[in-house]
């Protein structure tokens, strides 16, 4: 098996399931209950805090663990646009983000908010002119997406968080879930409010997640309850998936600097490679974006037909992004890069994670090359 | 990596005459010990300072842990250089280039090595003027600079200083003796044991616990709070009091506005006796003057009867504010804040006598056994360190 979709899921590492087990079994007790058990518990939760804080490089109570992506997204955006909504009524978001942050933004519309979407050029990267022309005085969010997840364009984020340190009214979040351990981003001290990330795409559990709070950041919560998660995700906290999560991220950091290393060269393998096959076109830009994602359109051959003729060599990769991949229509993100519909309509998604190989991308390269050949008569 | 080392400079222990050596070498042995993670540093005793090589290490988390370890006055970054004038030019350059939100700035150079050609006044004009020429945007101030470039010639070659951050002061730890503290989990004591930590003491907290009135979460809490003074001196060890019988015992014998001088009374018995078995010279608490009934001058006074140790009291003139503010600065806040019931706050009577005396505790004191309540107590004490060594080792393989 040649697993290529690593921008959608990663396969957990072995550690972090076992560390999942372990927790579910000796460490059952609820953190909040007042009793001997539940201090053990207690004591392992804080304990995961500080090693993430630590990880991330940021204070322990800035750590807040949510279910995934989706939450870290919806929590950010919904509550910090409600926390601070007797400030000002306009939020700065991109065309090209999730679509659990551009919903999130839909939603606020509906609730009287007003959104500008930024547009994004042919590399799917938004202008920082446009950012400061959108900009206003009753700005109270800005959300954009570190690595975009269908291209891998990496946005100007820096750049946006140097301009809004100066600007204590706006809250700036940053959607890190495919930028985590592929492009580095720091944290502290960065001008930025709100960061998510999501564990499954490091090899954590499913249903784990952290939204990184800077100390004096309000949120109005999307769950009310017993107050977990200092007042801002009430509920039982998932102690076995927070720890299996805090395992894989300390492994990933092991390996960060080793590792984009090698995704780069890996990337690079595959756009010598793919440059040879005809009809190939990359949309995933040359210069600023992550080493973990290739996007490319084989001209005359649809996304699916393609990604299913692979599954029959045992290689995965996806079309567009999972999450958006079940209304059959063409990528929002590509056509808001300006591709047009039909090639957006035969775009494949390869992304890698460290675990990858040099042979897996030369027999993915060569099964594509012949499922090209094969394929395109048919289809035409 | 612009810096090539970083350089520890002494604070008062310069000052000690002939035990100087002991305190410097206490410090190195602490500076090594809580920089043991970084595998790539060396570090060099000079008879002034310490020198950090960093051999390629990042230098903002080794000063991150610089800055918790007492006895240390200030750390700087810093390079070395030929001793050329060309050499220095371009050393300072790159220190300037290396410093972030530099508007303003300042040359102090110094030349230990007389045989230089250049004088100090002169390199001063010398390396000024080649910022000013090399670095955009920049302009000298002598009184209050962002940035003081602090050059010193030496017999074989020059450093070149970049920041200085402060240290944290005070000696090193257990450079001053023992002291037992009196731990309960409230906001004051870790104060008391922070700061005399600071000053050099070996700090063993003592605890009192009365289950089934007071939680486990009570006792790790003390946990909690002992480990994080000793992120900044040694080892804590947390000497726990099994105390439930003797608050039962004078909250069934003794007039209810006594209780809280009594039982204070008691605690200082019991502590006497593990210090003296332990090695301690003092006692110490987070008493502030007149802060609630057991501390004012009248409770000292008839509380104090007990005990011939020392009681040191770091926090006596201080106000709550004060105290706050030093607990957040030091991270016990949030933890002394934590809402579990410890054996000062159960059975507290309404209204505790605020002037009690000598002559009224003595008395109210024949109802009990304390010579009994105190051997028992004494004699169930378990001494367990901060970091639960077992507990650590599980939660480091899960995570």
């Amino acid at each position: 098996m040649i697993y290529l979709d690593n921008s959608a899921t990663t396969k957990p590492y072995t550690e972090a399931i076992e560390t999942y087990q372990k927790v579910s079994e000796d460490f059952f007790a609820n953190p909040s209950s007042i009793h001997s058990l539940g201090g053990r518990s207690e004591s392992l939760l804080a304990k995961s805090r500080e090693q993430a804080a630590s990880l991330l490089g940021v204070d322990p109570d800035e750590i807040v663990f949510t279910s995934g992506g989706t939450e870290g997204n919806n929590l950010a955006v919904k509550g910090a646009a409600l926390a601070y909504r007797g400030r000002g009524r306009h939020l700065i978001t991109t065309t090209v983000e999730h679509a659990s942050s551009l919903n999130a933004f839909h939603q606020l519309e509906e609730l009287g908010f007003e959104v500008t979407y930024l547009p994004v050029d042919r590399d799917c990267r938004i202008s920082f002119d446009d950012f400061k022309k959108a900009y206003r005085k009753d700005t109270i969010l800005v959300s954009v997406m570190h690595v975009n997840n269908e291209v891998g364009t990496v946005q100007p984020i820096r750049e946006i968080a140097e301009f809004l340190k100066t600007k204590p009214t706006t809250v700036f979040h940053v959607d890190h879930v495919q930028g985590f351990s592929k492009v580095p981003l720091e944290l502290k001290d960065s001008g930025i409010d709100l960061c998510t990330i999501s564990g499954h795409k490091f090899h954590g559990p499913k249903g784990t997640g952290i939204l990184y709070v800077r100390k004096g950041t309000s949120l109005s919560p999307l769950l009310s309850g017993g107050g977990q998660e200092g007042g801002l995700r009430s509920g039982t906290e998932n102690l076995p998936g927070i720890c299996g999560m805090v395992k894989a991220l300390r492994i990933t950091k092991e390996h960060e600097k080793d590792g984009i290393g090698h995704l780069l060269a890996l990337q690079q393998q595959l756009r010598k490679g793919l440059s040879r096959i005809d009809d190939a076109v990359i949309h995933t830009p040359e210069d600023g974006a992550a080493p973990s994602i290739m996007n490319v359109s084989l001209k005359g051959i649809r996304s699916e037909v393609l990604v299913h003729a692979l599954e029959e060599n045992q290689i995965y990769v996806s079309t567009k992004s999972a999450c958006s991949s079940k209304d059959s229509g063409a990528s929002g993100v590509l056509l808001a890069m300006g591709v047009d519909e039909q090639e957006a309509r035969q775009a494949i998604r390869i992304s890698t994670a460290f675990e990858n190989t040099e042979e897996d991308i030369a027999a993915f390269l060569s099964v594509l090359a012949d499922k090209v050949r094969q394929l395109k008569p048919v289809m035409r | 990596m612009i810096y090539d080392y970083l350089v520890i400079r002494f604070g008062e222990i310069t000052l000690k005459g002939k035990n100087k050596k002991d305190f410097v070498l206490k410090l190195e042995n602490d500076v090594r010990a809580k920089l043991s993670r970084f595998t790539k540093l060396d570090v060099k005793r000079h008879f002034d300072d310490l020198e950090i090589h960093l051999n390629g290490e990042d230098a903002e988390p080794v000063i991150h842990v610089l800055t918790r370890i007492f006895g240390i006055q200030n750390i700087s970054t810093a390079i070395k250089v030929e001793n050329n004038l060309d050499a220095i030019r371009a050393g300072v350059l790159r220190v300037m280039g290396a410093e972030k939100d530099v508007h303003t700035f300042k040359i102090a150079a110094r030349r230990k090595n007389k045989q230089f050609p250049v004088h100090g006044s002169e390199l001063n004009q010398e390396l000024g003027a080649c910022v000013l020429k090399n670095c955009e945007g920049v302009s000298v101030d002598v009184h209050h600079p962002d940035l003081t470039v602090r050059v010193e010639v030496g017999y074989h070659e020059t450093r070149i200083y970049g920041h200085e951050y402060d240290g944290a002061g005070g000696l090193p730890v257990g450079s001053s003796g023992k002291v037992l503290l009196l731990l309960s989990g409230g906001i004051d004591s870790p104060v008391a044991g922070y700061l005399l930590a600071k000053r050099g003491a070996t700090v063993d907290a003592i605890h009192f616990q009365s289950p089934p009135y007071t939680s486990d979460r009570a006792r790790q809490k003390v946990i909690d709070l002992a480990g994080k003074i000793e992120s900044f001196g040694g080892t804590v060890r947390i000497h726990i009091v099994p105390f439930t019988k003797a608050q039962l015992a004078i909250r069934d014998q003794i007039p209810e506005d006594y209780r809280v001088t009594i039982m204070r009374r008691l605690m200082f018995r019991i502590a006497e006796k593990e210090a003296q078995r332990t090695g301690a010279l003092a006692l110490a608490t987070g008493e502030s003057l007149g802060q609630v009934a057991s501390q004012t001058m009248e409770s000292m006074n008839t509380i104090n009867q007990v005990t011939n140790l020392p009681i040191l009291r770091p926090l006596i003139t201080m106000d709550k504010i004060e105290i706050a503010r030093l607990a957040k600065k030091i991270d016990t806040y949030d933890i002394s804040i934590r809402p579990y019931e410890d054996c000062c706050t159960i059975f507290l009577p309404k209204a505790p006598r605020t002037r009690p005396d000598r002559i009224h505790a003595a008395r109210f004191e024949r109802a009990l056994d304390i010579d009994a309540l105190v051997d028992e107590a004494v004699r169930g004490i378990v001494v367990q360190t901060a970091a639960d060594e077992n507990q650590k080792d599980t939660f480091n393989q899960l995570l």
